[in-house]
């Protein structure tokens, strides 16, 4: 793999640029592999790149029916912070947090990780109730968390409308300051890269039809380009589609694919550098290096597979960053789009074994998957890898909606939606 | 935005007007004592997310505030049916969905 440097920018500046080396190869399929992943998102290409290069399985192919990093790992507004209430999912995401603070250096790829700080605004006294019980548990954990109060808020962000006036005052916030941002793609191509660059094959363009199973073994997958191919185990990251695909394996999911949408608004000059998230007005805001207002709220309340949102979810969405922001009033939108996400009723993931065996999903991380992409394919390819689950997947085994042991996450961890 | 039928009102309403309650036709467990763990997990928490045509309750939140189902294309946002609980739906059963909705209708 050709690496990349300042140095070699100008190595290869003196050729016009014209003698880079391609980014990844575009094989075609073997018959057989170790390991197929089903969906080359950027879950799918971290498991990928943790299977070749930490334990050493690299007869692997990712299989995408589009093109890589083109769902959900595109469509998402890039936040990344582990404040998370239970101890479970907290510690889940703070081993990804951990990975992400690396991540560029890791994969010779700039993922353009920002640790800029997540606020979580409370308007309310249960708001604050709940967001100081959540730092304490954080704390517990080893995650850095605080309490701010409205004067630290209004220092922090000059511009956020902090008035008793506004129809829900701000009381205070929780803050992570190790939370950030990164640039989505460029997670889903490093990853994409490195997985390359070890012997994974990246298949695009590709759709599993359905899942070769013998008594109650998966052996392969049905394509439609390229016939079966057999493995030995199957990993399947398909997000919204995970029901869909569980469906052709004979059992049920507990997940319902919503549509969540986004928007942002055209470049304008830095004015808000951190991460702000409301889960009372129901919104968040934060500027990419563009200098667009990147914005998201809630999903649509009914299921959805049609990649697109319903207009009044954009309206309310664009009140309460009203609410909070007055003075983007005039700010005018550029663009809207939609994913399908997979929500469990927990508002946890599900990675785990199912009732075939050597079959793994990897799924239902509803709105909140893409700060999870480092943790959820290293623990992911570690249980691909050994066969017995990782030690922090362990608690999100689809099985925990038969045996009661459910992470309530809901509304508790800040998460908005 | 797409409009829906109530069939309460009998007027075509914008969606923002109503709510979706998630699958219809979910039957309670007969004898919620002998149920297993695993019924009754299935019961509560495992749903059908078909791509395609799904039965749905939805309420008329800011209207008549009745519950009432639909059947609809998860894909296309297509209503097909609109009816009110306790009666049949003129499309049943689900096409293009491999296994019927079964017993629970």
């Amino acid at each position: 793999m050709q690496q990349y440097s300042g140095f070699g920018l100008l190595k290869h500046s003196l050729s016009h640029h014209e003698n880079w080396q391609q980014t990844w190869r575009n094989p075609t399929p073997k018959k057989q592999y170790d390991v197929i992943i089903i969906g080359g998102g950027g879950h799918g290409l971290a498991t990928a790149y943790y299977l070749a290069k930490e334990f050493g399985i690299t007869n692997v192919a990712v299989i995408e029916k589009g093109y890589l990093g083109g769902g959900n790992t595109a469509r998402n507004t890039t936040i990344v912070r582990s404040g998370y209430l239970w101890d479970e999912s907290s510690l889940l995401y703070e081993h990804s947090l951990k990975m992400w603070e690396g991540l560029s250096q890791e994969l010779n790829y700039n993922v353009m990780f920002s640790q800029r700080g997540v606020l979580n605004l409370g308007h309310t006294l249960g708001d604050m109730r709940d967001m100081q019980r959540r730092v304490n548990a954080n704390r517990l954990n080893g995650i850095d968390c605080e309490m701010l109060d409205l004067q630290q808020v209004k220092e922090l962000v000059p511009h956020l409308n902090c008035s008793d006036n506004a129809r829900y005052p701000v009381m205070g916030a929780s803050w992570q300051g190790r939370a950030g941002v990164a640039r989505h793609d460029a997670v889903a191509w490093g990853y994409a890269r490195g997985a390359d660059a070890r012997g994974v094959d990246l298949i695009q363009q590709t759709e599993v039809l359905d899942l070769i199973i013998e008594d109650g073994t998966i052996i392969g997958v049905k394509t439609d380009r390229h016939g079966d191919i057999k493995a030995n185990r199957v990993g399947c990251v398909v997000a919204g589609n995970s029901s869909v695909l569980a469906k052709k394996a004979g059992f049920d999911l507990p997940i319902e694919s919503h549509p969540l949408q986004a928007l942002v608004s055209e470049p304008i000059k830095p004015i808000l550098d951190t991460v702000v998230m409301s889960n009372h007005v129901h919104g968040y805001i934060s500027q990419s290096d563009k200098g667009d207002l990147v914005i998201g709220a809630g999903i649509d309340g009914y299921i959805g597979y049609g990649q697109r949102g319903s207009y009044p979810t954009i309206e309310h969405t664009v009140q309460a960053i009203m609410e909070l922001f007055p003075i983007f009033s005039r700010v005018r939108m550029n663009r809207q789009w939609g994913g399908v996400v997979d929500t469990c009723p927990d508002a946890c993931p599900i990675i785990s074994k199912t009732p075939i065996k050597n079959l793994f999903f990897n799924c239902g991380w509803g709105t909140g998957g893409f700060k999870a992409t480092p943790g959820s394919g290293h623990v992911f390819a570690s249980s691909l890898a050994t066969g017995e689950m990782h030690k922090l997947a362990k608690p999100f085994s689809m099985f925990r909606f038969h045996n009661g042991a459910l992470i309530d996450e809901h509304g508790a961890a800040g998460v908005a939606h | 935005m797409f409009h829906i039928y109530c069939p309460h009102c009998a007027e075509y309403r914008e969606e923002e007007e109503f709510h979706a309650s998630g699958q219809a036709h979910i039957a309670r467990p007969k004898d919620p004592d002998t149920c297993t763990d695993k019924e009754w997990g299935e019961y509560l928490f495992f749903r059908k997310n078909p791509r395609g045509l799904h039965r749905e309750l939805w309420i008329h939140t800011a209207g008549c505030r009745k519950f009432f189902n639909i059947v609809r294309n998860t894909q296309t946002y297509e209503v097909k049916d609109v009816y009110k609980v306790g009666q049949k739906s003129s499309c049943d059963p689900v096409p293009n969905l491999k296994q019927p909705v079964g017993a629970v209708l």
